[in-house]
């Protein structure tokens, strides 16, 4: 490396000179690094957009077989009061029929490790490309498995939210949440 | 070529000549727009480098002027767009121009595209010249896309989503870096804020590349329709006044073409859809992009794996850079290439059909149609090109420019 005015050490060894060029041009690398870090970081989700990070709902007003969807984070969560049909449904497919197996009782216990089959709550944001999948509101179309289905590329999704079909990797995210009462449930 | 003309101008006005002592601005113009020895053969195709310059100095004309009224918040943005069409004066001018003028600058450059594939200007020595092309585009991409979102209509806010969630398909940081692009948990304020402030920057990061992509174009002089170099004084003209008027004139048709759109078809090329205000709650029954970019919207829905989609999309302008390198022909114009010039017009119907797929749903024969479209648009440039360049014979090239454009005056 060292330029051919620069007398080297015998036998080519690297001099002092070397030793310095390349000590410099490693500090002048790290403090780079450093410098071009506040700016990468500064991108990042600001202190007021975390401290929104969690909401309570009362579900005592969702019937057996509905749904509502209520906005956690900017994005839909799904909070579905099941069925006996619809956690049967849920409890009875093989592990290995699944694209990305999951019992469906992980999916609905909450983080004091209480089990509630009759409530699944899912982040209501396919695991595509981002969309909204149908199938909470009344009427909407939920797929061949009767749980969501998202229209924009077809992603089919069963009655624990788990995907069975179509182009998304990964079951609907289950947010953490807590059963603080019967009634009430703090997402987030 | 640029350096072989004569001795540099004389200037009588004393201000000029004081000035260019010091700096050589006029010189500068003098050289590269008035004298510059261009080939004399130039057909139409060669206005739409000029004509897009045009509009990308219009679009930032009407672009700063928008952004004196429009207020990046996701609770105001649609309402301050809506007070620009209604209120502000002349706004709805300037919106429309804006909105149309994007639509018409992609259009001219992908004539321009059309252009350098056709007639090899992608050969050495320019090749640097077609890289920093491709740069441009996707630059063009990039600011086209996140002021798409500025207006927060239904479309904004969803194609915001889909396109940001693209990158949550790279293994381990993808969702790290999908928090990182929003700034939180979803496309929201935050994404809204940078989206506006990125927007404003990247046209100028864009005019500063073209500046690169100019300076590298006069350093061997522009291609020519025959694809041969100019051999001398009677291969060219001066830029100014031959190239000035023939390229005004273009501008000019291609302004009254974007009047029309802009007077009375300004929604034509738009989704409705955007004019409802952003919900994050409902998706929109299908997500269509602008037709500029329904092309690789249908290479990425093609591919039936997250990951690889993605890869494709990206990977469809990426291979753009190494054209210069996967073609092996050594003659530059499909003039006088009587094969490979029937595929680039196959290219073509290719990329309109992956278009058109792009624009409809994935379901019943666009889907076959789509993955048919991308397979092809991959073979003709990593196959197609390198292979044909070997095998087929060209036809005998002219001697020089004089000597064919002359023949044909006389034929
Ligand atoms: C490369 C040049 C540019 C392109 C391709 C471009 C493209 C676009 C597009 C497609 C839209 C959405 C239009 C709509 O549907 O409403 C938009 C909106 C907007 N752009 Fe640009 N733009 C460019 C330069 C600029 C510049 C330099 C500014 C200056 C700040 C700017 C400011 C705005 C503003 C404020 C909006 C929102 C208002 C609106 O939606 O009409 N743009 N841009
Ligand atoms: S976003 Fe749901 S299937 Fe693509």
């Amino acid at each position: 490396m060292a330029s051919s005015t620069i007398p080297s050490g015998a036998h080519g060894d690297p001099t002092r000179r070397d030793f310095l060029m390349v000590a410099t041009g490693a500090m002048a690398a790290v403090g780079a690094i450093a410098t071009a870090w506040p700016f990468i970081n500064n991108l990042n989700p600001a202190a007021d957009t975390l401290a929104l990070s969690s909401i309570e709902v009362n579900v005592k007003p969702i019937a057996v077989g509905q749904a509502i969807t209520v906005k956690w984070r900017g994005r839909p969560v799904f909070i579905r009061h099941r069925t006996p049909e619809d956690i049967k449904e849920a409890e009875s497919v093989k592990l290995s029929e699944l694209p990305d197996p999951e019992t469906d009782t992980a999916r609905v216990t909450d983080s004091a490790k209480k089990v509630r089959p009759e409530w699944l709550i899912v982040v209501g944001v396919c695991t595509h490309l981002g969309c909204v999948p149908l199938g909470t509101k009344q009427g909407d179309p939920r797929g061949e498995y009767n749980g969501w289905f998202c229209p924009c590329h077809g992603s089919q999704y069963d009655t624990s939210g788990r995907i069975r079909k179509g182009p998304a990797p990964a079951n609907l995210a289950v947010p953490s949440y807590l059963f603080t009462s019967d009634t009430l449930v703090k997402i987030g | 070529m640029a350096s072989s003309h004569g001795a540099p101008p004389v200037f009588n006005n004393k201000v000029i000549a004081w000035i260019d002592h010091r700096l050589p601005i006029f010189s500068y113009v003098e050289k590269e727009y008035h004298t510059f020895p261009t080939p004399r053969n130039f057909n139409y195709f060669w206005n739409f480098g000029a004509i897009a310059t045009v509009m990308l100095v219009l679009m930032i004309a009407t672009g700063v002027v928008l952004a004196t009224n429009y207020t990046p918040h996701v609770t105001m943005a649609f309402d301050s767009v809506e007070r620009i069409m209604r209120d502000v004066p002349s706004g709805w001018l300037i919106r429309y121009m804006h909105m149309t003028g994007a639509s018409f600058f992609f259009a001219a450059v992908y004539v321009h595209i059309f252009r350098g594939l056709y007639y090899g200007s992608y050969k050495a020595p320019r090749e640097l010249l077609w890289i920093l092309g491709v740069v441009i585009l996707l630059l063009m991409m990039a600011t086209a896309f996140m002021g798409y979102v500025l207006p927060w209509g239904q479309m904004s806010f969803w194609g915001a989503t889909v396109i940001t969630n693209l990158f949550s398909a790279i293994p381990v940081v993808g969702d790290s870096i999908v928090t990182w692009l929003w700034g939180g948990f979803a496309v929201d304020n935050p994404t809204l804020n940078r989206f506006f402030a990125l927007h404003y920057l990247l046209p100028f990061i864009i005019v500063a590349v073209v500046a690169l992509h100019v300076v590298a174009l006069h350093i061997h002089g522009s291609n020519n329709p025959l694809g041969i170099d100019p051999k001398g004084p009677q291969d060219t003209v001066p830029f100014h006044p031959y190239y000035t008027m023939k390229d005004g004139f273009g501008v000019i048709c291609f302004l009254i073409v974007y009047a029309i759109f802009v007077f009375f078809y300004p929604n034509a090329l738009g989704e409705p859809v955007n004019y409802v205000p952003a919900n994050p709650l409902v998706t929109p029954n299908e997500i269509v992009p602008e037709w500029y970019l329904l092309p690789f919207y249908a290479i990425l829905r093609a591919v039936p794996d997250k990951l690889g989609g993605v890869l494709c999309m990206f990977g469809a302008i990426a291979v753009l850079f190494v054209v210069p390198w996967l073609d092996t022909s050594r003659v530059r114009s499909c003039t006088f290439r009587p094969i490979y010039k029937w595929f680039v017009f196959l290219l073509v119907a290719d990329v309109i059909m992956l278009g058109i797929c792009g624009a409809h749903p994935p379901e019943g024969w666009y889907v076959p149609l789509s993955r048919i479209g991308t397979i092809y648009y991959f073979f003709h440039f990593i196959i197609l090109l390198p292979v044909l360049g070997k095998i087929e014979r060209p036809l005998p090239l002219p001697p020089s420019i004089a000597d064919a454009v002359l023949k044909k005056k006389v034929a």
